[in-house]
């Protein structure tokens, strides 16, 4: 469990990051938080030729409001989302997930920009980008572009982003003050990556649900919004009942893998109860 | 002073927690050379070709072995003698024509740098001859060899009429039980450093619980004399059975030493443990009772599937023997039968791991018990209070032998512990809690499991006890530390009988070249074997002492008493002696004086040829979430009688440690395998270990009811029955949560698994609203 040979570089401005990305293409990954990065390369999993270290930059790690969103700068650590980092129900979604992020040490070096390049499906970020259809904004030398979450997340570890990119900063939209939000995950045990997890957002406007969004992790290769479920509960009034329809709506929604903690059909069976639990939750707040 | 039964804390742990702890790994030494292995990724093949061109010519690479190097080295044999019919399925070094499971190491790589090492093993290239794969220890045995099968051995064990009992039984209950292929793990990965020290020894660092019959066995593999070989052990980061066997990995790197004539390492990474130390457990149980009309069990018959894995370890047969053995427990049973089959496979070879054979059979009796009460509708206590063995029936034997010895439960109250334990779980509050959540609609349940252990296995252990001039005493033993305190208990047995603190005395263990003789820790032995050797040594020097005392306080021996330290004549406190100037007097000089055999220093065997058998109750309370098939453990009880506890704290260390483990095999841990013999758990990603966010509190009720007649302190060994009975009390509990007896019939009790029983089970109206 030694790396094979690396080349480390360590830039200390942005600009000297992207033109050695520039330059080394294929060969180069980025090294953010390194909590997945690091693992893959002890088990010879991953073998980039030129390690880029971004930690040694200034500035890319402030989460800051504007009128609209939450920005979020690519090296802000889990940790720092533990207690709401923005009053309302965006700041609480995002402290509810940030406790399901591994475990300590990991949220204290993992990063956010990291997690999403990264696009592990399980990852509690790449749902919650997912769920909000956050924007993701890519750096290179060829400029910078915006990149939608729908489009951002390609399929296991797979992304938009090209060779010399770097991410950035995402962008998440800030939620109506009245939002209820809804994040519950299984797993065998703590820290771990979730079997199955789930996420809504629900707008309540007279009674009625005007908008809901549902996402859900570790289901396929990227994480997934649940239209069929999305679609029962638009117009109607929350109730258990609907709940549980729009945990079954979710469930023929999702076609997901199977590996030795959870076969397709019992991970189907995840979403089902889930996706009514994160519902729930959100309206118990 | 007394010592003994006192929680003091730990010698050992100063330099543990300053970071002054000196493992295999922290050891360096100049030109040392980085062994590296390469694996078998294929679960079984014949091997065609092996390429090292390549890995040769990368800088730093010194030499690369394969099982050509090392053909003229024997398999690794067992540590019991004679039994022949288990060769051969002894594991070569490095294997030379076929692999048999994925990890079985087929190079080795020698080179300068960790790095070029594991690089260099990356570019060895080998052609395979795909052969088919067994994963199943249950399918019909398949050749092994040209004249042997996968059957590589059937364990027997009987008495009693069990055909007539069956015969005769009002009902019979059959149940059919699993427990999934789970290991120790401990923090510390195994790894060895063997040099080449003047005088041609080889001494080999990183040895752990049995280093003086390695020794040997490494001596006779590599056609060197006993004496030319030294092990030496440091600190261990947990044993558990598993580490401090005699692997491939420890004969390569001694034979490497020699032929290369340099210091070799090897520290085994995260990734090759899991594939390469020893598993442990997966049995499929088909077990049956005899029932008369009373309700009481006439007769238990058992037959078992042991999945061995690709080669018969060092253990040879002791955990197939030990589950047949150990398998009717606290019960009567009046007949018994058990067939155990030991089925060769394509996986990682297994052994022995913290309560061998008995975690299994504990679950497979105990689930039987809790199907033996369904049947007859009754509390599963009832059942049990039935079929205990009565107090005055101890001793009790069984016409059985166990590890070479004849199996008599020494002592024990079977019916007073299980009383203990209900009024003890009662008062600690879990009734109530399991009322209150259940009051609340909770899936939650109650279990309970009753375990017979076994310990303090012989024939002997030894101890010598030095005093030097200063007065500082050295306990020389033949006993050996993972972790698990040994220093402390030892010097407290021996500061109890000197009357002197435990800080003045220094516990030697693991050092093949101070002491002849020496089995290790195993079996929970330590404290029962060595412990009893020290106070027997003690007491001997204390004889010596108080002689030499005598000559110098001008006294009569026997008028003399050691008090805190010095030796005083009793009722003249005043004429005193320290125990320093009672060794300086024992200088060869001086003892010519007094014609006393010079230096201060005593030496004790304690032999037997019974184990001790310390028994008691887990209980645990659980809560299953039915939508998921999750569970919790919410709290833990363990109920254990040890006879004589030296130090308290140890002991419940011990048995929380236990527990844990125990809850890893009950609920978490499971090396999975594909249909074609590929590991799927084989990081900590999918090879999943309690943390302390699954582990409930752990209440344990320490006994002294029924301390052993076999030794003087009537202490039996404590270090594995917190592991026992887990996985039965689990299941028993989540039966009790899902009202469904006989609902867990395998462990690990995964949550899809749970999920399917739940979903199979008649629904009750209270799992119809959300929840």
């Amino acid at each position: 469990m030694k790396p094979a040979k690396f080349e480390y570089r360590a830039p200390r401005e942005l600009e000297e990051a992207l033109s050695i990305l520039a330059e080394v293409g294929d060969e180069g990954k980025v090294l953010a938080g390194g909590q997945s990065l690091v693992p893959s390369m002890n088990f010879r999993l991953a073998r980039p030729a030129v390690l880029v270290d971004i930690n040694g930059i200034g500035g890319i790690d402030s989460v800051t409001s504007s009128s609209d969103h939450l920005v979020i700068g690519t090296l802000a650590r889990h940790v720092r989302f533990e207690r709401p980092v923005t009053d309302g129900p965006l700041g609480h979604l995002l402290a509810l997930a940030a406790r399901k992020v591994g475990h300590r040490p990991i949220r204290i070096r993992g990063t956010f920009g990291g997690s999403l390049a990264h696009a592990d499906p399980a990852a509690e970020w790449c749902m919650i980008a997912t769920l909000l259809d956050a924007t993701m904004v890519a750096s290179s030398v060829r400029g910078q572009r915006e990149i939608t979450a729908s489009n951002f997340f390609k399929t296991v570890f797979s992304t938009a982003l090209e060779p010399d990119e770097l991410l950035t900063e995402a962008r998440l939209p800030l939620l109506n003050p009245a939002a209820k939000i809804g994040f519950v995950e299984f797993s065998r045990r703590a820290g771990d990556f979730a079997i199955v997890a789930a996420s809504s957002v629900l707008d309540v406007e007279g009674g009625r649900i005007s908008t809901a969004r549902i996402a859900l992790g570790s289901v396929g290769g990227t994480p997934l919004r649940s239209p069929a479920a999305e679609a029962v509960l638009q117009g109607n009034v929350p109730s258990g009942e609907l709940f549980a329809e729009a945990g079954e709506a979710a469930a023929g929604d999702v076609e997901p893998m199977g590996d030795i903690h959870g076969s397709p059909e019992y991970r189907r069976d995840l979403v089902r109860v889930l996706t009514r639990r994160s519902l729930q939750a959100s309206t118990e707040h | 002073m007394r010592l003994l039964g006192r929680s003091i804390p730990r010698v050992e742990d100063p330099p543990l927690i300053t970071g002054r702890g000196r493992f295999v790994a922290d050891i360096t030494m100049a030109g040392e050379l980085h062994m590296r292995i390469v694996r078998s990724p294929v679960a079984h093949a014949r091997i065609t070709h092996i390429d090292v061109e390549a890995a040769l010519e990368l800088p730093g690479v010194v030499a690369i072995w394969t099982g050509r190097d090392t053909a003229e080295i024997p398999p690794i044999d067992f540590r019991q003698e004679g039994l022949t019919d288990l060769y051969p399925y002894r594991q070569p070094i490095l294997a030379e024509r076929e692999v048999r499971y994925v990890g079985e190491p087929l190079a080795a790589v020698f080179a300068r740098d960790p790095y070029a090492a594991e690089d260099a093993a990356d570019l060895v290239f080998v052609d395979f001859d795909e052969l088919d794969v067994v994963v199943d220890p249950r399918a019909d045995p398949a050749p092994f060899d040209e004249d042997s099968d996968t059957e590589a051995a059937l364990v027997n064990v009987s008495y009693g009429d069990v055909e007539a009992a069956f015969a005769a039984a009002h009902r019979r209950v059959t149940v059919e039980v699993s427990v999934g292929r789970h290991t120790g793990v401990p923090m510390e990965t195994r790894g060895a450093l063997a040099v080449r020290e003047h005088h041609g020894r080889i001494v080999m660092y990183g040895a752990a619980k049995v280093p003086h019959y390695n020794r040997q066995a490494i001596a006779l593999m590599l056609g060197l004399g006993i004496d030319d070989v030294v092990l030496r052990e440091g600190h261990v980061g947990g044993g558990f059975g598993v580490r401090g066997e005699l692997y491939p990995e420890d004969v390569l790197v001694c034979l490497a030493a020699l032929r290369l004539n340099a210091p070799v390492k090897w520290i085994e990474d995260r990734k090759e443990h899991l594939v390469a130390t020893n598993h442990s457990r997966d049995q499929v149980h088909v077990i049956e009772a005899a029932v008369d009309a009373d309700g009481f069990i006439t007769a238990v018959r058992d037959e078992f599937w042991l999945d061995q894995g690709a080669y018969v370890r060092s253990h040879a047969a002791t955990v197939p023997n030990l589950t047949a053995a150990m398998l009717p427990g606290p019960y009567v049973i009046p007949a018994y039968e058990c067939r155990g089959h030991i089925r060769l496979t394509n996986k990682t070879p297994a052994g022995t791991y913290r309560a061998p054979g008995r975690y299994e059979g504990t679950f497979a009796r105990e689930r039987l018990l809790d199907a033996v009460a369904a049947e007859l509708g009754e509390d599963p206590i009832v059942t049990r209070r039935r079929n205990l063995i009565a107090h005055e029936d101890m001793p009790f034997a069984r016409p059985i032998r166990a590890l070479g010895t004849e199996m008599e439960y020494d002592s024990g109250d079977y019916p007073s512990i299980l009383e203990k334990t209900l009024a003890y779980v009662d008062d600690k509050g879990l009734c109530a809690e399991l009322d209150e959540r259940r009051a609340s609609e909770e899936w939650v349940g109650l279990g309970f499991a009753f375990f017979v252990e076994k310990s303090g296995l012989g024939p002997y252990e030894g101890a010598r006890i030095d005093v030097d001039d200063d007065g500082g005493i050295r306990v020389v033993t033949g006993a050996a530390s993972m972790g698990q305190g040994v220093e402390t208990a030892i010097a407290q047995v021996c500061g109890d009988v000197l009357d002197v603190s435990v800080d003045g005395i220094r516990v030697v263990h693991g050092q093949t070249d101070e002491i002849d003789y020496g089995l290790g820790a195993f079996a929970s032995r330590v404290t029962v074997m060595t412990g009893t050797a020290t106070q027997m040594a003690a007491r001997a020097l204390l004889v010596k002492a108080r002689e030499a005392a005598a000559h110098l306080l001008e006294a009569d021996p026997a008028d003399i008493g050691m008090v805190a330290g010095n030796l005083e004549v009793v009722g003249a406190p005043e004429r005193r002696v320290s125990l320093a100037e009672v060794a300086r007097s024992l200088d060869p000089s001086g003892a010519k004086r007094t014609g006393m055999v010079p230096t201060l220093s005593a030496e004790a065997w304690f032999t037997t040829e019974h184990m001790t058998y310390p028994y008691g109750v887990h209980a645990a309370l659980v809560r299953v979430d039915e939508w998921t098939g999750g569970v919790e453990i919410l709290r833990y009880v363990v109920a254990y009688d040890i006879g004589k506890a030296v130090n308290p704290m140890l002991v419940r260390g011990q048995i929380v440690g236990g527990a844990a483990q125990g809850l890893g095999g009950a609920l978490l841990e499971e090396f999975v395998y594909s249909d074609d013999g590929q590991p799927l758990a084989t990081s900590f990603m999918d090879y999943l270990l309690p943390t302390v966010t699954e582990m409930p509190p752990v209440d344990v009720l320490l006994l002294e009811d029924a301390p052993t007649p076999l030794n003087p302190m009537g202490v039996k060994g404590a270090g594995e029955g917190g592991t026992t009975a887990f996985g039965a009390a689990v299941a028993a509990a989540i039966d009790d949560a899902l009202d469904a007896p006989g609902a867990v019939t395998r462990l690990p009790v995964s949550p899809e698994r749970l999920r399917k029983v739940i979903c199979n089970i008649q629904r009750s109206p209270r799992e119809k609203g959300e929840r």
